[in-house]
């Protein structure tokens, strides 16, 4: 190490190494999904604000005592709770590489996903039948455009969901697949996390007012 | 020039040898104990709020308000460290710092917008400055 370097060896040699380093494929995935993932919290962090400044704003339309249907929301809420727990449990038939098991649970997922979808359009179709749509004063349009927002983000949650279970059933738990599984499981808990604050400031906050 | 790289890689190794479990993917280990004590908080956390509103328990709504605002928080606390396997050395503790990061904007968001358009509501009705304009 301490003999110095020829004129001929200085420039043959290369002071980097273009092999040292070498992630495997995917290596920083789970940062860069995070990272969405908190850009996603901002988008939803604005909604929040938006909600906030107008969720006062009735026209003198209805109010939300008048058109929040509290046990429905409850049920609802269930729905998601559900579902991130059957997740979990198909990320663990993932980590011992069961398929089978892995897709049934991903499929049960999968329905708590649709139901919780189903309930939110039906509270949406109950409330423009009533007069009370998004067009009707500030207070609801930011209502539908918050509520709606998440409900459209599960909505993708579920498609990515089916899309990888065709992708489990063709190939197996791979490293791929399993990377792949662990970023939804991050999203689809991340939606409950939103759907905390909406169900809390949203919902709850708003009725006692 | 060799034996310097080799004994890059060999740091480089052992101070991640521990996290890459799956081919390079830093995939959290997830236990069957960490996901049913998060559903059970969840649940308590969940139940306990709705109650306190569809039940009227509380006397006082803005005690009411308060309380339920504090079992939102303390119920992300627990899906952050249950479900999404939050802690401070994932990738490095960069998990850890992207979320302080977006928490600060989000107060920042949050906090700025109520605050902004509460005074512009309350400043700028009509009415309110026509009496002043001379």
């Amino acid at each position: 190490m301490a003999r110095t370097l020829t004129v001929s060896e200085l420039e043959t040699t290369s002071f980097y190494d273009p092999h040292e380093h070498e992630h495997a494929a995917g290596g920083s995935t789970m940062l860069g999904f995070w990272i969405y993932l908190m850009s996603d919290c901002l988008i939803f962090a604005v909604m929040f604000a938006m909600y906030g400044v107008l969720g006062t704003s009735y026209a003198g339309g209805p109010t939300p005592k008048d058109v929040f249907d509290l046990p429905l929301v409850a049920v609802n809420t269930a729905m998601l709770l559900f579902s991130s727990i059957t997740y979990g449990f198909a990320m663990l038939e993932a980590q011992r590489k069961r398929v089978s098991t892995t897709l049934l649970w991903l499929g049960i997922t999968g329905l708590f996903g649709a139901a919780f979808v189903g309930i939110e359009l039906y509270e949406f179709a109950h409330m423009i039948h009533e007069g009370a749509g998004p067009q009707r004063s500030a207070f609801l349009s930011s209502f539908f455009a918050l509520v709606g927002t998440h409900g459209l983000h599960v909505t993708c949650g579920i498609i990515w969901l089916v899309t990888l279970m065709v992708q489990v059933a063709r190939r197996g738990i791979e490293p791929a697949n399993h990377r792949r599984l662990a970023c939804l499981s991050l999203f689809w808990h991340f939606l409950d996390v939103i759907w905390i604050g909406v169900f809390t400031f949203v919902y709850l906050l708003s009725t006692l007012r | 020039m060799r034996t310097a790289t080799s004994a890059n890689v060999t740091l480089h190794d052992a101070s991640h040898g521990h996290e890459h479990g799956h081919g390079g993917t830093q995939i959290p280990h997830a236990t069957m104990r960490d996901y049913l004590i998060g559903f059970g908080l969840s649940v308590v956390l969940t139940a306990i709020p709705f109650w306190l509103v569809m039940g009227g328990v509380l006397p006082s709504k803005a005690a009411t308000g308060f309380v339920i605002m504090g079992f939102a928080v303390a119920q992300i606390v627990v899906h952050m460290i249950y479900f999404l396997h939050m802690n401070a050395k994932s990738d490095e503790g960069w998990t850890m710092v992207a979320l302080v990061f977006t928490l600060i904007l989000v107060v920042i968001t949050l906090a700025g917008s109520l605050w902004v358009m509460h005074h512009l509501n309350v400043n700028m009705m009509p009415g309110h400055l026509a009496p002043d304009i001379p």
